[in-house]
């Protein structure tokens, strides 16, 4: 039974310093009210936990195809996962933020995939990895132990294109995820540098 | 203390403990588990730590591959060959290529055929690559993985130069291949690699982890697979290699240009343990490293000029009516398609058979008996992918 249910305090209680605590906060209210910005201090805590969550996602170790090995090749030498906070790859759900959907979901997988979403702990988020989970990719037409897109499953927030995509692109789609956690609109502004050396590049036959 | 009340306690005479009886306990491995490779489920029947029986249960990648190659005609179906094996896209190019070569009776131009064999090991060097850092991994290792992915991405860009794609190329077409060397520099980029591959980096592999002392003890005389089981199971490529039988099919059973090369096939010594231990199956891929490079090498310098396609890329391909069986050694092992061509453009039926799904099998003769770590030794030394076992 916790305190509130009883109908007297427990021993040793100071039920003075309890409305003391009372009284204060009521007071910071009413002051709050009183003053200009309203709600000042919860968005201000919103945005410093999102900030930590961002910094720090935490991805569950699930390959399922071809994806999966871009997934690693994202996270080992060249493309380092790790500069964004995404690097500790944890192969138990419960412990991971994150689930990179990499590669094809059949209906035999799909079970265990919407179990391995259910034991993630909230806030959770997933990223459609590769035109496979995306919307079937090239198992679209006969494929028909082939879960055609992975939302039919879990909901998603970011979609990676590519078959598969390359590791440039997962760590864009990574940014992508950390914009929607901060509260801001994603944008994809492409260096006026990256223009002119695409058209420098020789179209092949 | 009468003989009936000694045996009903238990614990007073050790040496007339009466037999407990217990129960095997179920445990499942995968579908997600860091361990397994992708989605494998291994069923298993344990008692504390041995395992008592194992069973693979596959088909959470089941991707309809077989089925689609009578949907869609037989270019278009070279894409799907590159998601079989995704660590070496271009042996199961080659494998595809080879046989739907030899239903239509297609001659392939010698340039086409070097490139083919450069593009192919170079794949089956990343393969390789992929497979001794991940089975590093297992073993609790995890610097080998970054020092070996960095080599990966260095072939990779060099296939991407030739091929268009990072990981997965489409790159060989019937009657040839579909892009020609970008330029010179290609070619000495490839050889550079290769002689810095030989040189350096394969020394460095061996002094990183295949003559670490803790890598040894965990490796050596575990899981021990005799010839004849190899036999019996159907294994073939480093697994079977690995057990001291010296069988290539780029050898024993030559396609494209590989007769013109020279070349030896690694077997397994038993220089740490038993013959066919796991450390065994590890090395011979390391030796397969370099025997793929002096493969390049060879195919590189003697490039002939000429047309390297012998049909138009545009131009749709048609196959005769008839049935051919055509094998080729993939990275995994052999790689057979059983074809059987309607005379039109589409497959009548593809059977693949793929060497990742009989190399699997072993576990269930191999498995029993060992304890559960060890289990993850064998599975990381077989070298599985499971887009090719499943298909």
């Amino acid at each position: 039974m916790s305190y509130k249910e009883s109908t007297t305090p427990p021993e040793g209680y100071d039920v003075g310093r309890e409305n003391m605590l009372d009284f204060k906060i009521d007071k910071q209210f009413e002051m709050l009210e009183q003053s200009d910005s309203k709600n000042f201090i919860l968005t201000t805590v919103d945005e410093v936990f999102n900030w930590a969550k961002l910094s720090s996602i935490w991805p569950v170790t699930f390959g399922l195809a071809c994806c999966a090995i871009e997934m690693i090749a994202a996270g080992a030498t060249r493309y380092d996962i790790d500069r964004f906070g995404a690097g500790a790859f944890r192969p138990t759900p419960r412990q991971a933020d994150l689930m990179i959907v990499s590669g094809t979901v059949t209906g035999k997988m799909a079970r265990r995939l919407k179990l391995i979403y259910d034991q993630m702990p909230e806030p959770k988020w997933v990223m459609a990895m590769g035109s496979c989970a995306i919307g079937g990719g090239p198992y679209f037409k006969y494929g028909y132990h082939v879960v055609k897109g992975v939302d039919f499953i879990v909901p998603v927030d970011v979609y990676v294109p590519g078959c598969p995509p390359r590791p440039e692109v997962l760590l864009e789609g990574l940014m992508r995820l950390q914009d929607k956690i901060r509260g801001r609109k994603g944008k994809l502004i492409t260096p006026k540098w990256v223009l002119d050396y695409a058209q420098k590049i020789p179209y092949r036959k | 203390m009468a003989t009936e009340d000694v045996k009903a306690t238990g614990w007073a005479d050790q040496d007339h403990v009466p037999e407990i009886k217990s129960e095997l306990l179920e445990l499942n491995m995968g579908p997600q588990h860091p361990a397994t490779h992708g989605v494998l489920r291994l069923l298993l029947e344990t008692d504390g730590e041995i395992v008592y029986k194992v069973t693979p249960v596959m088909g959470y990648l089941h991707r309809c591959a077989e089925k689609i190659a009578e949907g869609v005609n037989y270019k278009q179906w070279v894409v799907y060959t590159d998601r079989f094996d995704y660590l070496a896209p271009m042996c199961c190019n080659h494998a595809y290529v080879t046989a739907l070569e030899k239903l239509m009776g297609q001659e392939v131009p010698e340039r086409g055929e070097h490139l083919r064999v450069v593009a192919a090991e170079l794949s089956r060097i990343a393969s390789h690559l992929v497979s001794l850092a991940t089975f590093g991994l297992d073993m609790g290792a995890f610097t080998p993985l970054l020092y070996m992915f960095r080599e990966r991405e260095e072939i990779l860009n060099l296939l991407e130069r030739i091929a268009g794609g990072r990981m997965l190329y489409n790159y060989m077409v019937p009657g040839g291949v579909r892009y020609d060397v970008p330029d010179d520099k290609w070619i000495k980029d490839v050889l550079s690699f290769v002689d810095m591959m030989e040189t350096k980096k394969v020394p460095e592999y061996n002094t990183l982890l295949s003559y670490n002392k803790i890598f040894i003890e965990r490796t050596a005389n575990v899981c021990v697979i005799s010839p004849e089981d190899a036999f019996t199971f159907g294994c073939t490529g480093p697994v079977l290699r690995g057990s001291g039988v010296s069988f290539d099919c780029r050898r024993d059973d030559p396609y494209g240009a590989y007769p013109k090369f020279d070349f030896e096939i690694p077997v397994g010594q038993g220089q740490m343990g038993a013959v066919g231990d796991c450390w065994d199956r590890y090395f011979v891929r390391m030796l397969e490293i370099e025997q793929s490079c002096r493969l390049i090498r060879q195919a590189l310098e003697t490039l002939p000029d000429g047309p390297y396609q012998a049909i138009e890329l545009k131009k749709p391909v048609k196959a005769p009516m008839g049935a051919v069986y055509s094998r080729t050694e993939s990275a995994k092992g052999e790689l057979g398609h059983y074809l059987i061509g309607d005379g039109g453009q589409t497959a009548f039926r593809n059977k693949v058979r793929s060497p990742s799904f009989c190399n699997l099998q072993v576990v269930t003769k191999v498995g029993v008996g060992q304890m559960v770590s060890d289990l993850v030794a064998l599975v990381g030394s077989l070298d599985i992918v499971l887009g090719e076992i499943d298909r």
